[in-house]
């Protein structure tokens, strides 16, 4: 029993924990089950007003002339904005501020916001923005990046560089010097597609300017924070007069990561009538937000030693960005940036250009500017496995980055299971008896990836630390953390309930949760690029080991032993060294709290900015505390004939570092994968056929240009449970000394392998590759007819030589 | 959310009731049974409906019965009822697969069989909001003045999308339909013009009643085939119904038969197989039939997804129909 403990003091082991690593439900999650959670639009205020957006029906069109009179007499309407009433251009990056609440000089794209209205109902604000006459001067589309870089029509005027809106070129070691080198050169030519998040829960806002100045906002925000400044900005408010609420959300994967038109719509209408305002999207509206995973074409050429190292990776990329910046300056970044482990490479240049076009604004998807680089570099890797006969797992193997190292961009890597995850798939999968010997049409495909737990540096330049929780206990015998980072539904405030649970000796239904308010909670940055777990999670420790050492110290003066001697577990304070000494938790916390008065603590946590990266022009972007990684086998089914692709199953094995809350992980694996699977094979946001359609023998009627193809979620396929494959979550636990007991991410990087992992198992089950995306049956029965007609033509080049 | 526009409905309990709503509201009024089709639409704005005149309550349209040599289904009969009833799998299990192929469990439940022989012909250009329909000025079958399907056409050739006409056209179905004047039958095939915008041929005061379909003899065989991008509540963007008649006392050679292709335009396209009476039904047979099916078929670009590969779609599930009914 004593030796034990010492065990705890040094490494903890996972046996040892009272919580961490067990399985138990997620905070809030019944509520959402049996329907009780409240959403934003299940939220109503006496006198509420509900707001709708006028949109232009224009890719690209100046605005002339907006007439609200007719509008604004309609009876039922309260108010009327536009975008000359909210004139400061805000972006979430501070960098590039390029979008206003409300267009007010130009659309630049179909579903641009215009104008809004605020009436007694939805049925009577529709109807007014009918009344809203809007004089435009209809300027050409630009709907792809070759038109939108050919053209010397600017979409914004004051960009600098035409319509490009982030170069960003980056060489480490001279990779040309590799390329001659090499034994083997892969080229390839990718296309990655647009898609969206399809969350279920479309965005919602409702805001109210009371009588005290005081700005109140639900929003379903993934980010209250950045909401909160680009409020305060837009609006012309100090912060303090606004305090952003984020309620349960149905959803998010990037979608929700910034703000939007209709958090600045309601509050300024309810600014200028006085009445709290709701404004809740159509399905349509967000597919027009969007800020979904950029479409990418990609140019690759990678140099291989004849034992299949990677000598050099040359990439070339240009990014559609649509119409707004969006995070896009870190999309640019990120496709070359993130690309980096868990292989080594000797040389790696990246060229990557985003592009502005007409279209509705990319920005971060799960897996943000890196799930498209990784397609490309994973169907490269399995080309050149093929080229050199080496088994792809065991040229990735070949590769591996190794632990406690520094990637060739200067990324400094701690921990990195991707060995373990490798080993997993394999065995799980039957890969060694299975891979290259099924029969045609089955096929097993891997690939691998990384992803970061957070970036070291906050999207605008600060000393301030990035997350902050607070925790209070009293002699009720549980706990309150209040914490300002967002749930939307990943389990962060079932990760916060679980760290504060294990160091206090509490259940985690004793852990209150109050979080995203920015009235009641320390700012946290937001819920993106996975970096909760990390950083809350550090918060969330040091705020409660606080905590905990003084409920320790009082049961210890009151057993008249030393704090050493008391443990905290099971809802009780208990001697080490004699189980059958302890006291309830709550006489615990009363001890405590007669000591020290009333008990609070609170914990922060900022990233290490030095020594985690190299010295250079956009070297910390993309630079995290601690990477995770993954690896995944898919077997696929592929009818050649038809062209059906049915993903029979996928292994996923993801090293987290540790897994606080199991289920959790699982569920954000499954999720992840599941998603990748819909975006290889089913999703695509695309624009309407226009022009000359792809057999060039009808022009399109005009008109159509720049307009989305699919606006419903009937058109815009997600899989069915039916079309949901098999998924077995794996997962690998290499803690890492950067994350809170070793936690790393596990939201995003279990999404990447799963798309080239299906292009690489349609590969070996018929024999051809999909390097354009998304993997249509149309595309694999063109790609069969190909190969059979350049079988043909061998067949008749070989008879004809014979002859 | 997308907003209905407000309507008003109307719930009758007979026939005649009906009848005499349909006659006294003039504009805009609209049969609802199930409600799965006209609602969306109502949404989309793509049509309008002040008045609604609801069926469900019209138990005369809820009866499933056999009768002689028939299967008569009642129009208001649930898409469930037909997919999971043990007389309809009894009898024409090709009805109850095919049904079950329509959306989803939750739609099937409210969908009827009359809705889905009344369901709306879909386009891309029409399938949209109001506001999608304004950018590009709307087409013929919504507020605009062309199609852009078949730029310069001036006939709507929105698809007909429907899971079960193509096999009751197959089983040689009839529908009865009552109007002011009466009853009337016509074959499923006559439910339907050349027109997309009102492919329904029949008047705004008529109701269909019930679907009478032959129970098929021992030597017919029949199949349906349906190609959507997911299992499961998507429309077809491809469907065949493929029936084979036997010579009796052979059953390898082929008597007669039909090849009936929905998703076409708005009507279904029948192609009789009575040129290869007398041949042997095998893999030949097959292959001969995809390429007729081929041939005379031209998938359009109004439902989503390429028409060429629409057309060797189709052609490759023809051929595996055949196949399928190789004894
Ligand atoms: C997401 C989704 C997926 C779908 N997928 C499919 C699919 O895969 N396959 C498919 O076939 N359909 C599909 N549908 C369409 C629809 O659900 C079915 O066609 C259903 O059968 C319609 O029946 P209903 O009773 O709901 O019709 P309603 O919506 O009530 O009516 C449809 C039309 O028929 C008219 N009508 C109804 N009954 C009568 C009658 N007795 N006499 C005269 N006119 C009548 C109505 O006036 C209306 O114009 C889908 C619908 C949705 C929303
Ligand atoms: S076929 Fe032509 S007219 Fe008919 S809905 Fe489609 S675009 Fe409109």
């Amino acid at each position: 029993m004593v030796k034990k403990k010492q065990n705890r003091e040094s490494e903890p082991v996972a046996e040892d924990f009272r919580v961490i690593g067990k399985n138990h439900g997620k905070v809030g999650a019944m509520d959402r089950l049996t329907g009780v959670a409240k959403y934003t639009d299940d939220l109503s205020l006496p006198r509420m007003l509900h707001a709708k957006i006028l949109r232009s029906p224009h890719a690209h069109a100046r605005i002339l002339n907006i007439d609200t009179s007719a509008a604004e007499a309609l009876d039922g309407v309260f108010g009327v904005v536009v975008g000359s009433e909210m004139p400061t251009r805000y972006g979430v990056i501070p960098w590039t501020p390029d979008e206003q609440a409300l267009a007010a000089d130009k659309a630049r794209y179909v579903g641009d916001a215009v104008a809004a209205v605020a009436a007694r109902d939805e049925e009577t604000a529709n109807a007014a923005l009918k009344l809203i006459d809007v004089e435009y001067e209809v300027l050409e589309p630009l709907c792809s990046p070759q038109a939108a870089l050919a053209s010397p029509l600017k979409i914004h005027e004051n960009n600098k560089k035409g319509n490009i809106s982030k170069h960003v070129k980056l060489e480490f070691g001279e990779v040309d010097n590799n390329l001659k080198k090499a034994d083997l050169i892969i080229e390839g030519h990718y296309e990655f597609h647009g898609t969206n998040h399809a969350a279920i829960e479309p965005h919602c806002a409702l805001a109210y300017y009371d009588n005290k100045d005081l700005l109140t906002i639900w929003s379903s925000t993934q980010v209250p924070h950045y909401l909160h400044r680009e409020l305060a900005k837009v609006l012309v408010l100090e912060t303090r007069q606004i305090r952003v609420i984020q309620p349960p959300l149905g959803g998010a994967f990037g979608a929700k990561s910034e703000p939007f038109d209709l958090e600045f719509v309601a509050a300024k209408l309810s600014m200028k009538t006085g009445l709290p305002v709701k404004c809740l999207y159509t399905r349509e509206e967000v597919f027009f937000a969007h800020r979904g995973r950029h479409p990418f074409s990609m140019d690759y050429r990678m140099g291989f030693d004849q034992n299949g190292h990677i000598l050099a990776v040359d990439a070339q990329t240009i990014l559609d960005g649509g119409a707004y910046s969006s995070f896009g300056l870190v999309t640019t970044y990120y496709s070359g940036q993130l690309l980096c482990s868990p292989y080594t490479f000797d040389t790696f240049r990246f060229e990557s250009t985003r592009v502005y076009t007409n279209k509705p604004t990319c920005g971060p998807k799960r897996g943000h500017g890196s799930v498209q680089p990784r397609f490309a570099i994973e169907v490269q890797l399995d080309k050149a496995a093929h080229a050199l006969g080496l088994d792809p797992i065991e040229l990735r193997r070949r590769n591996f980055l190794g632990e406690n190292t520094r990637t060739v961009n200067g990324f400094v890597v701690g921990s990195n299971g991707f060995p373990e995850c490798l080993d997993k798939i394999e065995e799980a999968s039957r890969w060694r008896e299975r891979y290259d010997k099924l029969p045609y049409g089955r096929g097993l495909g891997v690939a691998g990836s990384t992803y970061i737990s957070g970036t070291n540096y906050c999207v605008y330049p600060s000393d301030l630390p990035q997350a902050g929780v607070q925790i209070c206990l009293d002699r009720s015998g549980r706990a309150r953390i209040f914490a300002g980072c967002s749930d939307i539904g990943q389990g962060s405030d079932t990760v916060l309930a679980v760290i504060a649970a294990e160091n206090l000796g509490l259940e985690v239904n004793d852990i209150r949760v109050v979080s995203a308010d920015t009235d009641l909670t320390p700012v946290d940055l937001g819920a993106y690029s996975s970096r909760i777990t990390l950083m809350m999670g550090h918060a969330c420790l040091m705020a409660a080991e606080n905590l905990g050492k003084k409920v320790r110290e009082a049961v210890a003066q009151h057993w008249e032993c030393s704090a050493k001697q008391v443990i905290l577990a099971g809802r009780r304070a208990q001697r080490l060294d004699d189980p059958e000494m302890f006291i309830p938790i709550q006489e615990a916390f009363v001890l405590a709290e007669a000591i020290y008065g009333t008990l609070g603590t609170v914990g922060y946590y900022d990233t290490p900015k030095e020594g985690v990266h190299g010295e250079y022009r956009g070297a910390p972007i993309g630079a995290s505390p601690a990477y995770s990684f993954t690896a995944h086998v898919v077997e696929v089914d592929v009818d050649a004939e038809t062209g059906d692709v049915e993903v029979i199953q996928i292994w996923a094995a993801h090293d987290c570092g540790r897994a606080l809350a199991p289920i959790l992980v699982e569920g954000q694996i499954e999720g992840s994968v599941y998603m990748g699977a819909a975006e290889a094979l089913m999703e695509n946001h695309e624009l309407m056929p226009s022009g000359l359609n792809p057999g060039g023998r009808r022009k399109h009627g005009p008109g159509l240009e720049g307009v989305l193809a699919h606006t419903s979620l009937l058109d815009y396929p997600i899989p069915t449970t039916l079309d949901t494959p098999d998924i077995a979550s794996i997962i690998v636990e290499k803690p890492d000394p950067r994350g809170p007991y070793g936690a790393k991410e596990a939201g995003e990087g279990p999404l990447h392998p799963v798309i080239p992992a299906i292009a690489n198992a349609i590969y070996d089950a018929i024999g051809v590759r999909i390097d354009e995306l998304p993997i249509t049956p149309e595309k694999i029965v063109a790609a069969v007819q190909a190969r059979e007609e350049e079988n043909m033509k061998g067949v008749r080049h070989a008879s004809a030589s014979a002859l | 959310m997308l907003r209905l526009q407000p309507f008003e409905l109307v719930q009758p309990e007979s026939i005649g009731e009906v009848l005499q709503l349909l006659s006294t509201h003039a504009e805009h009024v609209r049969i609802i049974s199930g409600g799965t089709d006209l609602v969306p639409n109502l949404k989309l704005g793509s049509i309008k409906g002040d008045v609604l005149v609801s069926l469900q309550r019209v138990d005369e349209l809820k009866n499933l019965k056999e009768a002689d040599t028939q299967l008569v289904i009642g129009a208001g009969v649930s898409l469930h009822t037909i997919a999971t009833s043990k007389l309809v799998q009894g009898t024409v299990p090709v009805l109850a697969d095919a049904v079950g192929k329509i959306a989803s469990p939750q739609i099937r439940n409210m969908g009827t069989l009359g809705g889905n022989l009344c369901l709306d012909t879909r386009c891309r250009y029409i399938n949209q909001s109001e506001f999608i329909r304004s950018s590009f000025g709307g087409c013929l079958k919504s507020d605009g003045d062309r199609c852009h399907v078949v730029p310069g056409g001036s006939l709507c050739v929105a698809a007909l999308s429907s899971d079960s006409v193509p096999v009751l056209i197959a089983l040689g179905a009839d529908v009865d339909i009552i109007g002011p004047e009466g009853e009337r039958t016509i074959p499923v095939e006559e439910l339907y013009t050349k027109d997309g915008v009102a492919h329904i041929a029949l008047s705004s005061d008529e109701v269909v009643v019930r679907a009478r379909v032959p129970i098929p003899a021992a030597q017919t065989r029949i199949t349906y085939r349906k190609w959507a991008v997911r299992k499961s509540i998507d429309f077809p963007l491809v469907s065949v119904a493929v029936r084979i008649d036997h010579i009796k006392g052979s059953p390898d050679i082929l008597e007669d038969g039909r090849v009936v292709v929905g998703v076409l335009g708005p009507q279904p396209k029948i192609l009789r197989l009575s040129s290869l009476q007398g041949q042997p039904i095998n893999e030949e047979m097959a292959h001969k039939v995809a390429g007729i099916v081929s041939r005379r078929c031209t998938p359009l670009a109004n439902v989503p997804y390429s028409e060429d590969y629409r057309k060797l779609r189709l052609a490759v599930e023809v051929k595996r129909a055949i196949r399928s009914l190789f004894i």
